[in-house]
């Protein structure tokens, strides 16, 4: 996308960069209670964990913000074109960041109820994996906001099957553990909670790059996602069914 | 750094004078007009009046000896009216002053009175006739150098018998041009000038008016039409003389035209107006918004039927004001019209154009020449008359543009 | 979209002596819907506009190349009447200019002129019908006789499109029909030309690109004399794929 020239009117200009900057900041605070949620796993740190839980709260706040500026644009500004796109697209990634910081702060509040043998499992480097891969997706998904970079947002777009993928096999291992002893099953369930959790930041992270997609090129992505988790196609023994829930 | 204060103060005071003097610029003009209106309106008045003589007249007056119904003297009857009116027997000297009492044209109105009468009346009549200048002066001023003893006399007895007073002077209004100031009247001169008029508005309004139209809605507008349009500016700005000679040459000269005609005066101002309508009339064209001909084009009016239905109808009346005021200014012009002769002693009240007639502002300037005091007045008299009518031409522009003009 | 062109733009070209208005611009009109044309001032939008009614014939200087077909017939062939084609190409301008007439000889002029009612009855129903089509008739039916310029801006531009619509053209002209009226009055005149589509096919000329937006088809956008691009509003107004378009209506234009 080539940069056009500025606004006539500045003060529209300065909006605009408002909210882009708002939007950074919820990205950069998103990424950074995932990446803290994570460590917090690996190292069942229960006071980390809290802070994540506590700090979910300014997020939402930023999204408000997101909201109430966009509004104002809207209402004042009536934009047209790229400006409207963005603007539009502004609002769909403010609650899809919202919603990526809730879970983060979800697999936060999830540490504290793991019993001790289950953290030091093989289990726990799986879902460290996923939840680097997922980060990977975030990152890339804010650095195609920030520099309009469509084939960064597709790259991001793509790699949502890889953390597909390793939530299948996390799932399948959790199966096999439960089955094993059924003692290791609550915390097993709230691990699977912890890994639902991760793969849906991913999901939204692709709702992101798609939306990042539209607002610069003013169409969506052609074609289906590339997905591998198949553990409900598998549940249901139906390999035709697309799933489309995830 | 200069105190603000003072500075204030000086500004307004500038501001006050300044204010001064141009309230000084128009209370000037307009006190040496109001002085200019008064002293006619006070020189004119007594031109409209004139005292007239009561005289008895009888069945037996008619058929005294000396009066034969076969071939009357009128003369001798008036002379003999005023004898018994005085009741006195009059001397030779005295049978030439008494007739110097009343105006030359006496007889003739008597005359006039007596063939309305049934042909014997039975009860003594009472018939009003003018006095001369020398005795309405004298009656007005109380001049009394051009009188001699004896009529001196008369007036005194008329006075004490009141048969001598003082009327409306209705032949002012209807007779023309007369050596006898006492028989001189305007309206010889208002004819001339109303005929004149009518050639002249006849002439100058079509044809001015379609002159235009043709330059403003069909012209195109390039160096000739450029050099036309100046032209017609500078052609109301030329002398108004230059026109008179015109009509010498080319209405006179070549075309044969009568003399001192209506005819040809009309013409002649018809040529001097028709720049003033031109440029009237291209003003008000121009001044008809252009979205109301893209209005009528747009609905599928052609170019002539947008002029006719819309712009002419708009247009009309500040082309009639225009008109109003070129007439105005045509009725008070004397120059060119000296030229074809109609500044020239003519009795004959015109009843037609090719008539020989004088104009108002021609009699003004003729009669302005002459010694007697009555024609003084009377001189004054016409100048109000013409002011009239020149307000009053200025009026109906006046009530036209404020009635019909629409707003859009 | 299927239906062929109203009107067909081919390779116009307009001078106004030696300078070119509108430089090789091809359009097609679709009937029966609005067709808005956007740009900046200058751009030649009205001037395209005139161009469809011929009413830059009356300027001297302008010179036409091209051709412009309505109905598959060039309107500039000599054999054109220009008159029968402003019958069917009706206009309305930028400022109300009604006549300074009553509100009904203001609509009865155009019927009268073309001879479209013989018997004073069938005039009194083509204005009553071209008002009511107007929305008009409720404001002023008890006062026909009334002067046109006493009604206020919104109803004199009203009665301007009744006075087009009296001789039912096929194509309605309006030139920044609503620049002059306050947002209630040009409310009201949007919401008729959304109702004349059914009837009429309607170019619109406008400096608000939200009003285009709103009661346009079809956009095309004017700048410099070209035109440079063309297609279903909604497009136009979310995805413009050439970069001037977008920085004119995204208000960045220099």
């Amino acid at each position: 996308m080539p940069n056009l020239t500025d606004h006539i009117v500045k003060s529209f200009d300065d909006q605009l960069k408002q909210l882009g900057t708002i939007l950074v900041q919820m990205g950069t605070m998103v990424e950074s209670q995932l990446q803290q949620a994570i460590e917090a796993l690996i190292s069942h740190n229960l006071k980390q964990a809290a802070q994540i839980v506590d700090q979910d709260h300014q997020i939402d706040v930023l999204d408000q913000n997101v909201s109430q500026l966009a509004v104002k644009i809207l209402a004042l500004r009536q934009p047209m074109a790229q400006d409207l796109r963005e603007v539009v697209s502004s609002l769909k990634i403010s609650s899809d960041l919202e919603r990526m910081g809730d879970y983060a702060a979800n697999v936060a509040k999830r540490i504290p109820a793991l019993p001790e043998i289950i953290t030091n499992k093989q289990i726990i480097s799986g879902l460290s994996r996923m939840g680097k891969a997922v980060q990977q997706i975030v990152k890339n998904v804010l650095d195609s906001y920030i520099n309009k970079n469509t084939d960064r947002a597709l790259q991001a777009w793509r790699q949502d099957e890889e953390v597909d993928a390793l939530y299948t096999s996390i799932f399948r291992e959790l199966l096999t553990y439960m089955m094993e002893d059924i003692r290791t099953i609550g915390g097993c369930i709230h691990l699977l909670f912890i890994a639902k959790n991760i793969e849906r930041i991913g999901d939204h992270a692709t709702n992101i790059a798609e939306t990042v997609y539209f607002m610069v090129h003013g169409s969506h992505i052609q074609g289906e996602r590339p997905k591998s988790d198949h553990t409900i196609s598998n549940a249901y023994s139906n390999p035709t069914t697309k799933e489309k829930l995830t | 750094m200069t105190n603000p204060k003072k500075h204030l103060k000086k500004r307004l005071s500038r501001e006050k004078r300044f204010r001064f003097v141009t309230f000084l610029s128009l209370a000037i003009p307009i006190t040496f007009l109001t002085f200019l209106v008064g002293h006619i309106f006070y020189q004119a008045w007594p031109a409209f009046f004139h005292h007239y003589i009561d005289l008895e007249i009888n069945a037996a007056d008619l058929q005294s000896s000396s009066f034969k119904e076969s071939n009357p003297d009128y003369r001798l009857l008036t002379r003999q009216l005023l004898e018994k009116n005085l009741e006195i027997t009059a001397t030779p000297q005295q049978r030439r002053e008494l007739p110097r009492m009343l105006s030359p044209h006496a007889s003739d109105d008597l005359a006039i009175t007596l063939e309305k009468l049934p042909s014997s009346p039975t009860t003594p009549y009472i018939v009003s006739l003018p006095t001369s200048a020398i005795i309405d002066q004298y009656m007005t001023t109380g001049d009394n150098s051009k009188l001699t003893a004896n009529q001196q006399q008369w007036i005194a007895a008329l006075e004490t018998q009141e048969k001598i007073n003082r009327a409306f002077d209705t032949s002012f209004w209807q007779s023309g041009d007369s050596r006898e100031p006492e028989e001189a009247g305007i309206w010889g001169s208002i004819m001339g000038s109303f005929l004149t008029m009518i050639i002249t508005l006849l002439l100058s309004l079509p044809f001015g008016t379609a002159a235009a139209l043709y330059l403003e809605e069909f012209a195109k507008k390039n160096f000739l039409s450029r050099l036309i349009e100046i032209n017609i500016n500078n052609l109301a700005a030329v002398p108004s003389i230059i026109f008179g000679l015109l009509g010498i040459v080319v209405f006179l000269g070549i075309f044969g035209l009568p003399r001192s005609s209506p005819l040809v005066g009309g013409m002649v101002l018809a040529l001097m107006t028709l720049p003033v309508i031109i440029i009237a009339a291209r003003a008000s064209l121009r001044a008809i918004p252009n979205s109301i001909r893209q209005a009528a084009l747009a609905v599928g009016a052609s170019h002539a039927q947008v002029i006719w239905h819309h712009v002419f109808p708009l247009a009309l009346p500040g082309i009639l004001t225009g008109t109003i005021l070129g007439m105005a200014r045509a009725l008070g012009e004397t120059a060119p019209l000296m030229m074809i002769g109609m500044i020239a002693f003519i009795v004959d009240i015109p009843s037609g154009f090719t008539d020989p007639s004088t104009v108002l502002p021609a009699q003004i300037f003729m009669w302005s020449d002459l010694q007697e005091t009555a024609f003084v007045e009377k001189t004054y008299a016409a100048i109000l008359v013409l002011i009239v009518f020149l307000i009053m031409m200025n009026l109906l522009a006046i009530i036209i543009r404020q009635r019909v003009e629409k707003k859009w | 979209m299927s239906s062929t062109a109203k009107i067909s733009v081919r390779q116009l070209q307009v001078y106004y002596g030696s300078k070119q208005a509108l430089k090789n611009v091809s359009l097609e009109i679709l009937p029966m819907q609005v067709t808005a044309l956007i740009g900046p001032s200058g751009c030649g939008k009205s001037t395209f506009l005139r161009c469809l009614n011929r009413m830059n014939d009356v300027i001297e200087s302008c010179r036409i190349h091209g051709e412009i077909l309505l109905d598959g017939q060039n309107i500039y062939n000599s054999d054109i009447d220009v008159v029968t084609l402003r019958a069917k190409v009706g206009m309305v301008f930028q400022k109300p200019n009604p006549f300074p007439k009553s509100i009904y000889e203001n609509v009865a002029y155009a019927p009268k002129l073309h001879g479209l009612a013989n018997k004073r009855d069938d005039l009194d129903q083509i204005v009553m019908t071209s008002l009511e089509k107007a929305g008009l008739l409720a404001e002023v039916k008890d006062r026909l006789k009334d002067p046109a310029l006493s009604l206020s801006g919104g109803q004199q531009q009203r009665l301007c499109i009744a006075r087009a619509i009296a001789i039912n053209p096929d194509v309605i002209l309006m030139d920044e029909p609503c620049s002059a009226l306050d947002p209630i009055a040009t409310a009201k005149v949007e919401e008729l030309i959304d109702e004349l589509r059914v009837n009429f096919t309607i170019v619109i000329v406008t400096h608000s690109m939200q009003q285009a937006a709103r009661v346009s088809q079809k956009t095309a956008f004017f700048h410099l004399g070209e035109l440079i691009e063309t297609g279903p509003t909604e497009d136009i107004f979310t995805k413009p794929q050439d970069q001037r378009t977008q920085g004119y209506i995204t208000g960045r234009f220099g």
